[in-house]
């Protein structure tokens, strides 16, 4: 067999120590810190990607939440107007009711104190001129003066009898 | 045609530019040749392929990345992180071989790999590295490595000279292993090619057989030099750790 050829040995051994030498001189000097950078640079890139991807995402959620928060806010505040401004109107309302109720019951007093007076007035006219009549027609009918005291009396009891 | 019928003369040194140093004959051959263009295409791949650093690679690219990380899981998987300094080495080694045997089974290509004297050089080197490695560790500590635990005392007697044997044998097996891969397949290749081109067209038969033998072959090259590469990781591991 060729490979038992001893005299061949000198010149693959110097042969394979040169070749295997320089690859890893090669190797060690440019190629692997190389391909190991690339790798490395590519791992970094990655996590930094995804780390990004994280912190924008809490922002993202961060904005939502502020948003919501503000929303829910103004929702509140918007319901809070809305129950006093009724409130409001609720109190001004009655306060109105109530002094028109005042005014017409003042009114009304008022008037039925007119009435009264008026009732009384025109009683009083009614009795006096029944009581003119009555002596009248007494003096006419009887023929004599009749005393007005003893008239008014006779008219007044006639009256009260009758309301 | 003056077709090559015998299998073992694809193995025969060629000198290419005659050299000598003293008395020895160290011509730049045919094996050195296909050495020195191993160097070079690993070289392109690994250095010239990721000249543009890619993001994203490229073929070539991806290529030199894939080596360079099968090369480092396979050291954190037998070795553990201490292997991560021989790194370069193991490397170095494992595209040497896988690109000494993929170029030899190009036609009129040659299998630097399939030379004896090689293998063993390589094994070699991985042997006495790996004891220095293991001797600069733990000193006369290393010793222990061929003392089993918890054995008596009287089947140490015994015991010790088999490992201490299974040690020293280890670079003649690591050696003869990628040799007889590699001058298996290329005889093989050769025997069936001579059949094909001897007995004409009967000869359709042993050339393919010859096309799947090759794709075997593919296959052998690339497992032996990861078999080669992963031996010298387990052998440091042992040299590491002991037992």
């Amino acid at each position: 067999m060729p490979q038992f050829d001893v005299a061949t040995f000198p010149t693959q051994l110097v042969w394979l120590a040169i070749t295997f030498v320089a690859l890893y001189l090669v190797m060690t000097l440019v190629g692997l810190p190389r391909v190991g950078g690339i790798i490395a640079k590519r791992r970094d890139r990655i996590t930094g990607d995804l780390d990004k991807a994280q912190r924008m995402k809490a922002e993202a959620e961060a904005v939502i939440a502020a948003y919501e928060r503000a929303l829910s806010e103004a929702r509140t505040k918007a319901q809070h107007a809305l129950r006093e401004t009724a409130e409001r109107l609720a109190a001004e309302a009655a306060e109105q009711q109530r002094k028109l109720a005042e005014s017409l019951n003042a009114e009304t007093a008022k008037a039925e104190r007119r009435i009264a007076e008026a009732k009384a007035t025109a009683l009083q006219g009614v009795r006096q001129l029944a009581a003119d009549v009555a002596q009248e027609a007494a003096g006419k009918l009887a023929g004599a003066a009749v005393d007005p005291a003893r008239v008014k009396a006779a008219v007044d009891a006639v009256m009260r009898d009758h309301g | 045609m003056a077709l090559q019928l015998e299998p073992l003369e694809q193995f025969v040194i060629k000198p290419i530019v005659p050299l000598h140093i003293g008395k020895f004959d160290v011509s730049f051959t045919n094996s050195a040749l296909l050495m020195t263009i191993a160097v070079l295409v690993v070289s392109a791949i690994v250095v010239i392929g990721t000249r543009r650093e890619e993001l994203v690679p490229g073929r070539i690219q991806s290529l030199g990345e894939l080596a360079y990380e099968f090369v480092g899981n396979m050291i954190d998987e037998t070795v553990g992180a201490e292997g991560q300094r021989y790194f370069p080495f193991i490397f170095t080694l494992f595209m040497f071989i896988l690109f000494g045997n993929l170029l030899g089974l190009i036609p009129f290509g040659y299998s630097f790999t399939g030379q004896i004297i090689v293998t063993f050089a390589m094994a070699a080197v991985v042997f006495i590295g790996v004891t220095l490695i293991g001797i600069w560790r733990h000193g006369w500590h290393f010793l222990s490595f061929f003392v089993p635990h918890g054995v008596p005392f009287v089947l140490l007697v015994l015991l010790v000279p088999i490992e201490l044997l299974s040690y020293l044998i280890r670079p003649f097996t690591l050696s003869i292993r990628l040799f007889a891969n590699m001058l298996a397949g290329h005889t093989m290749l050769a025997i069936f090619g001579g059949f094909a081109a001897s007995i004409g067209v009967l000869g359709l038969l042993p050339l393919g057989l010859d096309i799947l033998i090759f794709f075997l072959e593919l296959l052998v090259a690339v497992l032996q030099a990861y078999v080669f590469a992963i031996l010298t990781c387990l052998y440091l591991n042992d040299a590491i750790h002991l037992h």
